[in-house]
């Protein structure tokens, strides 16, 4: 979940009232956010350079409320959208109405998309804000709304990448183009000298912010690149901004453009962008569009500040939750919640229409209109009822009979421990003198580390990792634990199926072999079924190199199906994991003797 | 004398006479040593019964060197009477008086004029009176038998090194609390012995010291955190769910994400979040008509829902996965169920581990358990959520509870449930609820008008708080603590 850092007062000020921390506190669990931390400017500054005096730090002793958002509420990614969506729900504004200034005929500014684009990064779409005043609290603002926008929806700019720019220090019309990194020369942002594009990647490597976006278009023949009618870059997608349109406090006239993959995020990252900061124009919540002409001679007029239409019936929104309320109450609850309402003329069960603006592009269903009726009725105020069906409970088989065997075991006087899945290569395979033959394990892709790398094809490793972690334990040792080993099935739809076991493990000044022994005779005695059948002798000698020869076995049932083994660890083994005293060790399939 | 018979006559005695006032003489009169006696005291006196009072005295004893010349009389005399008339040479007397009785025994006979010597012959010891009076030997006498000796006596021979001070204790006595002619014999512990011979009936035990541990027994024990397990699927039980088949830990992005219409570029599958796999990499086999169904609903919406707007690929879906929750079973048993007609409606469960590419610390884990309820019925409503939700957290003792609007991509509404601790003294999160989208349920084929209230939290932080632990790699994992399951009190959740 995003966490959005705002200035206490800042918001109180734009709440038109002054809260205590826990009056605000409940506001935010009424209608969704979380007040996670309160903290004060100086405070982080030291937290971040690890300081400990207090004299050492700079910065602000206001009050900064951290709050964390849905993630899928970009509106609420900066002070002015929550304040606003607040106000709205305590009902001292209403939704504003976002509309497009009129341009004179043939004067809206235009982006011409070049067809190099498609291979890239396909997608542009822009808007003008008019007359922005900025001071510091807002310009901060609105550079931190693009980075919470490019670190969520945006998912790291890979699908929308956001550009903004002082306007009166550029002439239209602009355009969108792909080309050779060598063929784009200009100052970026920060710098103060001319970088061609390749140099300017090789430049930023070594950049701690803007390295991690390079990958986007590193590997690309052609990079995106956008102009004005000078030649001048506006900005490198989805790297960085000239240094030439940088916008400042002083910028009145603001050309936005967002670049991307992905056309629907395009739109919601630069209709969130306008609807916050068209606030602060000299017309409120009017946006000057731009005309988008594609290559292929297609015009679009963006942004689409559209609002959605939905139409539910009152019973598809309150038989969702549980109450009762007459039309009018749905209505003003759904305004409450920025969604415009009205009742439909319509004959038999009414039906609301509801208008969803821009800023609301997480409402896709009925169902989201029942959430923000809920929201805005109280969560804690929904009546408790019980569902009426009846249904009658029960276990999977398969843990019935573990927990039998666990409990069987348990009496035996082993201790049942609980092992990860998910291990090293390593302890898998070598530390236990078994090779992988490439077609048993699961493999992860993606590691964090060693201790992640392969799903558990066996028990054993874990035994006596867990073993040697305990190792002043007094003697006999003697644990167990039942649980999953995961191996490569091609007869399952994803090619991998989970196996249940039991295995045990005995370690003392003797290797307990024959106590190991005896645990898997009452073993073999309780799990006697007309179908599952042991004859004498059940033990089977094997050679297999985790265990000392001549003593171990498998375990094998009257029809010859093998479904245990035990034996006395291989010193080399006990010496890889780090274990004076000698053990035995045995591992059964508890779904054979299901 | 034998033991019990000392006891035996001191007892007689105390009976009739009620009291003894000196234990030493009463000691010669049975014909035993005081020490016999004392101990006999002693081990009357711890059961009170005889009551003793020390009589203490502090005498003069003679030294092994006194006790001599008690015997045979003081250096001196020793060394007059050695002297034959004729006389003796000093090495004759030394030879036969040894050294010491020699050289003391000269120096006092030299000084009380009991002996001289031959002019010019030094080494002659002559004999210079008839008759020799041994005061010492008698006062070393008088002290053995405990006569009175003067004071100025004393001193003498404490200087001489001839007596030492001791203390000596003996009794008087007199009838205890519990005075008994004949004592019995108090036992430990019950024999075969005594039930056969019937001495049972007279068997009295000795007080056994209840401060004192039993002996250590050999037990097995359970996994606390298995054992919350139990508990919490009894309470599913008792409230009519009933468990899906969860043992599949590798599932595909399609039922673990795109069926739950979480969106392709949703965070949760990036691979920070979560694992994927090298082999076996992806899944071949889904339901094409479902997946159909599944992309559209992505891609461009239905069933009243306008969808993402994005190229749904089935690449991204195929691709397989540790499952990052068992809501990924959750789906398939509810496609499952959408296919079995008529519609029943159903509550399902499960508790079992999920997986997340996360950094491990004391309260997170790659691995965990996830607990899982929902019910599938017509016509469910966000208040009967609510009221489930009580029903199954009052089981775990949690009833007071709050709600939190939330968000979740395959829930809507979405709530987030909140009790308050008591000794936290605040309200804190338990776990995540809501009702599962139309655009999951409808592409399944579930009937319009069926709805989903569903429920999940982490078996491991209720265990934490339950168990007052926390690190979590206590109970789970190879570092587990084998005190902690040892001796950890049974779980007592539902009951």
């Amino acid at each position: 979940m995003p966490t959005v850092s705002v200035g206490r007062d800042r918001l109180f000020a734009a709440l038109g009232r002054v809260y205590t921390q826990e009056e605000f506190e409940k506001l935010c669990f009424d209608f969704g956010i979380e007040l996670d931390d309160v903290t004060t400017e100086k405070a982080i500054i030291r937290k971040e350079k690890h300081l400990e005096d207090d004299g050492q730090a700079d910065g602000d002793e206001e009050v900064i409320y951290k709050i964390e958002v849905a993630a899928n509420r970009y509106d609420l990614l900066c002070l002015e959208g929550i304040a606003r969506s607040l106000r709205i729900f305590i009902g001292t504004e209403a939704t504003p109405v976002f509309k497009l200034s009129s341009v004179p005929n043939g004067s809206m500014l235009q982006m011409h998309v070049k067809k190099e684009t498609s291979q890239i990064r396909p997608y542009i779409v822009c808007a003008v804000l008019r007359g922005v005043t900025f001071d510091e609290v807002r310009y901060n603002s609105f550079i931190d709304l693009q980075d919470k926008l490019h670190q969520n929806i945006c998912r790291k700019r890979t699908l929308v990448a956001i550009g903004t720019h002082d306007l009166d220090t550029l002439q239209g019309p602009f355009s969108y183009e792909a080309l050779p990194p060598q063929e784009i020369n200009f100052v970026p942002l920060k710098q103060e000298r001319h970088f061609t594009a390749d140099k300017l990647m090789d430049f930023y490597r070594s950049d701690m912010k803007l390295k991690k976006f390079l990958h986007i278009i590193e590997n690309s023949p052609e990079f995106p690149v956008i102009y004005d009618s000078n030649r001048t870059v506006l900005s490198l997608p989805p790297i960085i901004n000239g240094a030439h349109s940088a916008i400042t406090l002083k910028t009145r006239n603001v050309f936005i453009e967002c670049t991307a993959t992905d056309l629907t995020k395009a739109n919601i990252v630069l209709n969130t962008m306008v609807a916050m900061f068209s606030e602060y124009c000299e017309n409120k919540f009017e946006i000057e569009p731009v005309e988008v002409i594609s290559y292929d001679g297609s015009k679009a007029i963006y942004p689409d500040l559209s609002c959605y239409k939905m139409e539910a019936s009152i019973s598809e929104i309150l038989g969702r939750i549980g109450i009762s309320l007459d039309e009018t109450q749905v209505i003003s609850l759904l305004n409450k919640m920025q969604l415009q309402a009205e009742l439909c003329p319509s004959k038999g069960e009414p039906r609301i229409s509801v208008s969803v603006p821009p800023t609301r592009s997480d409402v896709l269903h009925a169902c989201d209109l029942a959430e923000d009726v809920a929201i805005a009725y109280g969560y804690n105020n929904v009546p408790k009822s019980k569902p009426k069906s009846m249904t009658i409970g029960g276990r999977q088989p398969l843990n019935r009979f573990s927990d039998k065997i666990r409990a069987e075991v348990t009496r035996a006087g082993y201790m049942e421990v609980l092992t990860f899945v998910l291990t090293s290569y390593e302890e898998n395979f070598d530390m236990i003198n078994r090779k992988d033959d490439g077609n048993k394990a699961v493999i992860i892709a993606n590691p964090r580390t060693s201790e992640f790398e392969v799903v558990r094809t066996s028990l054993m490793s874990c035994l006596l990792k867990t073993l040697k972690h305990n190792i002043d334990h007094p003697r006999p040792i003697k644990i167990f634990e039942v649980g999953d080993v995961v191996a490569l099935d091609t007869s399952r739809d994803v090619g991998a199926s989970n196996n249940r076991r039991l295995a045990a493990l005995y370690c003392s000044s003797n290797s307990g072999f024959e106590e190991i022994m005896g645990l898997v005779d009452r073993i073999v005695k309780i799990v006697r079924a007309p179908h599952i059948t042991f004859s004498h002798p059940y033990y089977v000698e094997t050679s297999e190199p985790e265990f000392f020869t001549k003593r171990q076995c498998k375990i094998v049932t009257s029809d010859g199906k093998q479904v245990g083994y035990l034996g006395i660890v291989h010193a080399e083994v006990l010496r890889k994991f780090g274990i004076p005293d000698p053990c035995t060790f045995v591992e059964i399939d508890l779904e054979a003797l299901l | 004398m034998a033991t019990r018979d000392v006891e035996a006559g001191l007892l007689a005695h105390l009976s009739t006479n009620a009291e003894i006032a000196d234990s030493r003489s009463f000691a010669s009169s049975l014909g035993v040593p005081h020490k016999e006696l004392e101990d006999v005291i002693k081990s009357l006196s711890a059961f009170r019964i005889v009551e003793s009072a020390d009589i203490t005295k502090e005498t003069w004893v003679l030294t092994d060197e006194a006790k001599g010349y008690a015997a045979r009389g003081s250096p001196e005399v020793q060394l007059v009477a050695a002297i034959p008339p004729e006389g003796a040479s000093k090495a004759a007397l030394k030879e036969k008086l040894g050294d010491v009785v020699f050289d003391i025994g000269m120096k006092a006979a030299a000084r009380n004029k009991w002996i001289g010597f031959e002019k010019g012959n030094k080494d002659l010891v002559l004999r210079k009176v008839e008759d020799t009076k041994d005061e010492l030997q008698e006062q070393l006498k008088g002290l053995e038998n405990g006569e009175a000796v003067a004071a100025k006596v004393i001193d003498d021979l404490k200087r001489r090194k001839l007596v030492t001070k001791e203390k000596t204790i003996w009794y008087s006595l007199k009838k205890g609390p519990e005075f008994v002619l004949k004592r019995k014999t108090l036992a430990t512990d019950v024999t075969r012995e005594h039930l056969k011979s019937g001495d049972w009936k007279d068997l009295e035990f000795k007080d056994y010291n209840y401060g004192a541990l039993g002996q250590p027994i050999a037990t097995g024990s359970v996994n606390p955190l298995l054992e919350v397990r139990g508990n919490i699927e009894n309470i599913f039980i008792e409230m009519g769910f009933v468990e899906m088949p969860t043992n599949m830990f590798v599932e595909s992005s399609f039922w673990n994400f795109d069926a739950l219409f979480q969106p392709q570029q949703h965070p949760a599958r990036d691979s920070h979040d979560t694992f994927f796999l090298k082999a076996p990499a992806t899944t071949t086999q889904l339901p094409n008509d479902y997946l159909e169904k599944v992309k559209q609903i992505h891609q461009s919406g239905g069933y009243g829902s306008k969808g993402y707007g994005y190229d749904w690929k089935r690449d991204e879906a195929e691709k397989n996965l540790l499952r990052t929750h068992t809501t990924a079973v959750s789906a398939r048993m509810l496609y499952k169920l959408a296919q079995e007609k008529p519609f029943a409606p159903k509550r399902y469960y499960s508790i079992d581990r999920v997986f997340r590419n996360e950094a491990v610390d004391r309260t997170h884990l790659a691995e965990f358990h996830q607990i899982e309820g929902l019910i599938c019925d017509y016509g469910l409503t966000l208040g009967d959520l609510k009221g489930v939700l009580e029903d199954f957290f009052s089981r775990l003792g949690m009833s007071q509870l709050r709600f939190k609007p939330a968000y979740n991509p395959y829930t809507e509404p979405s709530m987030e449930i909140f009790s308050y601790h008591d000794g936290l003294k605040k309200w804190v999160e338990i776990g995540n609820s809501g009702m599962f989208r139309p655009e999951m349920l409808l592409p399944m084929g579930l009937p319009e008008g069926v709805n989903v209230i569903a429920w999940g939290l982490s078996l491991e932080r209720p265990t934490m708080i339950l168990y007052g632990i926390d690190n979590i790699r206590d109970l789970f994992g190879p570092k587990v603590d084998f005190n902690l399951i040892k001796n950890s009190p049974m779980c007592r959740l539902g009951m």
